[in-house]
């Protein structure tokens, strides 16, 4: 591998794993009240976080290049906190990131959180657990194959996502030139050797992340079926 | 009776046969004097005028394909040579419809000076570019750069879009004050140019020939071959100068 497919590797992998922190950090509250709320926001907060699933990246590139831009909203503001603007910037591409890549981190999250029965909880509150405790030592321990799925999800729809790093990166090396814009551009500019080296890479990397979160889930039941049959 | 409606069906079979149908694949940065050409071309001789806009490099990657097109009208004069040599078009079909006309362009006014001065001055956040490994515009833009003798001092600045019309949008949105497109992108047939722009002298870049060429798919269909002989007409030669083409 050359230095300049290195380079390309190496920030998408960064990209990847500061977008996955990141939404770890934000998703877990976030899912954690999508599951447990009964307030009337609750589709609408729920659509939002899935919208990124359904538009098509394009979209959410357009309306970034234009929200941080420097007449929009988000652009002003950044550049009122000295932040300068996030068009062609690594920082920009984390938040994009983060947006585009929310639903499957939030998503699989919810499921597991909605999954523990309210019982549980309680029974936990009897024992004087308070909600922090609970949220704690028992909720997550009960959720770990929902963040399990929702960090590979993460990484690995941030690895792929190619339209709206696209629209507001401007193919910079070392900055914003990721995985899926340098295959691109091999593509188009017809060389194909060094996009099959990179196509290549990215179906055995999906094929090992996804081989490989079916096996973990498969081990959880395992675990889970052996002592918890007597719940 | 009988005859009369056998007579009426041969009209109709005829007919049909002369309305031809001409399925087109067309340059992004050509698409919008082609709508005006299309609709010229279809009042004159009843034909219909389908046409796909999107990247050249993508068309040829698709042609090779298979994809069922009659004709490309490119965005470079590489392609269409290409294609021909592939045995993918007809040989000696290709020619130049129209010459593109690189401009250095700001959404806002008084930036762009009438010289280009503002490229050496470094007062600028971002030049956008296009791809100048698969955009014409963008290895025209590096070479203006070259000839300047402004490659070190310009390449931190520099942003790529993978296309002229995302360099565009990159300049159009204020996130790159400064970029270079083509002026077909910034001129509205009978309006000023909005912003501020410096249309770039030709003796500092690279002609930039833009070929149409009849695939073999269209080689036996007639429409496609009217459609080519329209496109060298002086109607399509005025629609095509009004946005900024030379040619």
């Amino acid at each position: 591998m050359d230095a300049a497919t290195w380079t390309v590797v190496w920030l998408t992998a960064q990209l990847a794993g500061l977008t996955t922190v990141l939404l770890l950090l934000i998703g877990t509250p976030l899912a954690w009240w999508l599951a447990r709320t009964r307030s009337p926001a609750k589709p609408v907060l729920a659509a939002l976080v899935t919208m990124p699933l359904v538009l098509p990246p394009s979209v959410l590139g357009f309306y970034l290049l234009l929200l941080m831009g420097p007449h929009g909203p988000v652009g002003q503001l950044t550049q009122w906190l000295g932040l300068g603007r996030l068009p062609f910037t690594f920082g920009g591409l984390v938040v994009a990131s983060v947006i585009a890549s929310m639903p499957f981190v939030v998503q699989p999250l919810q499921q597991a959180f909605e999954a523990i029965p309210e019982r549980t909880l309680e029974a936990a509150a009897t024992l004087r657990a308070g909600p922090l405790d609970r949220f704690f030592t028992v909720a997550v321990p009960l959720a770990r194959p929902g963040f399990v799925t929702a960090s590979v999800l993460g990484f690995a729809h941030t690895v792929g996502e190619f339209g709206v790093v696209l629209m507001i990166g401007g193919n910079i090396p070392g900055q914003t030139r990721v995985l899926s814009v340098a295959l691109f551009e091999h593509v188009e500019a017809a060389e194909f050797a060094a996009a099959h080296r990179l196509a290549g890479g990215m179906v055995a990397f999906a094929l090992v992340v996804l081989v490989a979160l079916s096996l973990a889930n498969r081990a959880q039941h395992a675990d889970r079926a052996a002592p918890g049959a007597a719940r | 009776m009988l005859a009369g409606t056998l007579a009426t069906f041969c009209l109709l079979v005829a007919a049909s046969a002369q309305a031809g149908t001409v399925t087109v694949a067309v340059a992004a940065n050509f698409a919008g004097p082609m709508a005006r050409i299309a609709e010229g071309f279809a009042a004159a001789t009843g034909h219909t005028v389908k046409t796909s806009a999107g990247p050249t490099g993508k068309f040829y990657s698709q042609i090779i394909q298979g994809a069922p097109f009659d004709l490309l009208i490119a965005a470079d004069d590489a392609t269409p040579k290409k294609l021909i040599a592939d045995g993918h078009a007809v040989a000696g079909s290709n020619f130049t419809y129209a010459i593109g006309v690189l401009v250095l362009w700001s959404a806002q006014p008084a930036v762009v000076d009438d010289q280009g001065a503002v490229l050496a001055s470094g007062r600028f956040n971002k030049l956008a570019v296009a791809n100048p490994k698969l955009a014409p515009y963008g290895a025209a833009a590096m070479q203006v750069i070259q000839a300047r003798s402004l490659t070190d001092a310009i390449t931190p600045k520099l942003v790529t879009g993978e296309s002229i019309a995302q360099t565009y949008q990159f300049v159009f949105t204020g996130n790159a004050e400064l970029g270079f497109v083509a002026l077909s992108q910034v001129v509205v047939p009978g309006k000023p140019v909005t912003g501020s722009h410096w249309r770039v002298p030709s003796n500092l870049y690279g002609e930039i020939r833009q070929d149409a060429v009849l695939l073999k798919n269209g080689a036996k269909n007639p429409a496609a071959t009217a459609l080519l002989d329209y496109l060298k007409s002086p109607a399509a030669k005025a629609v095509i100068q009004s946005h900024g083409y030379g040619g």
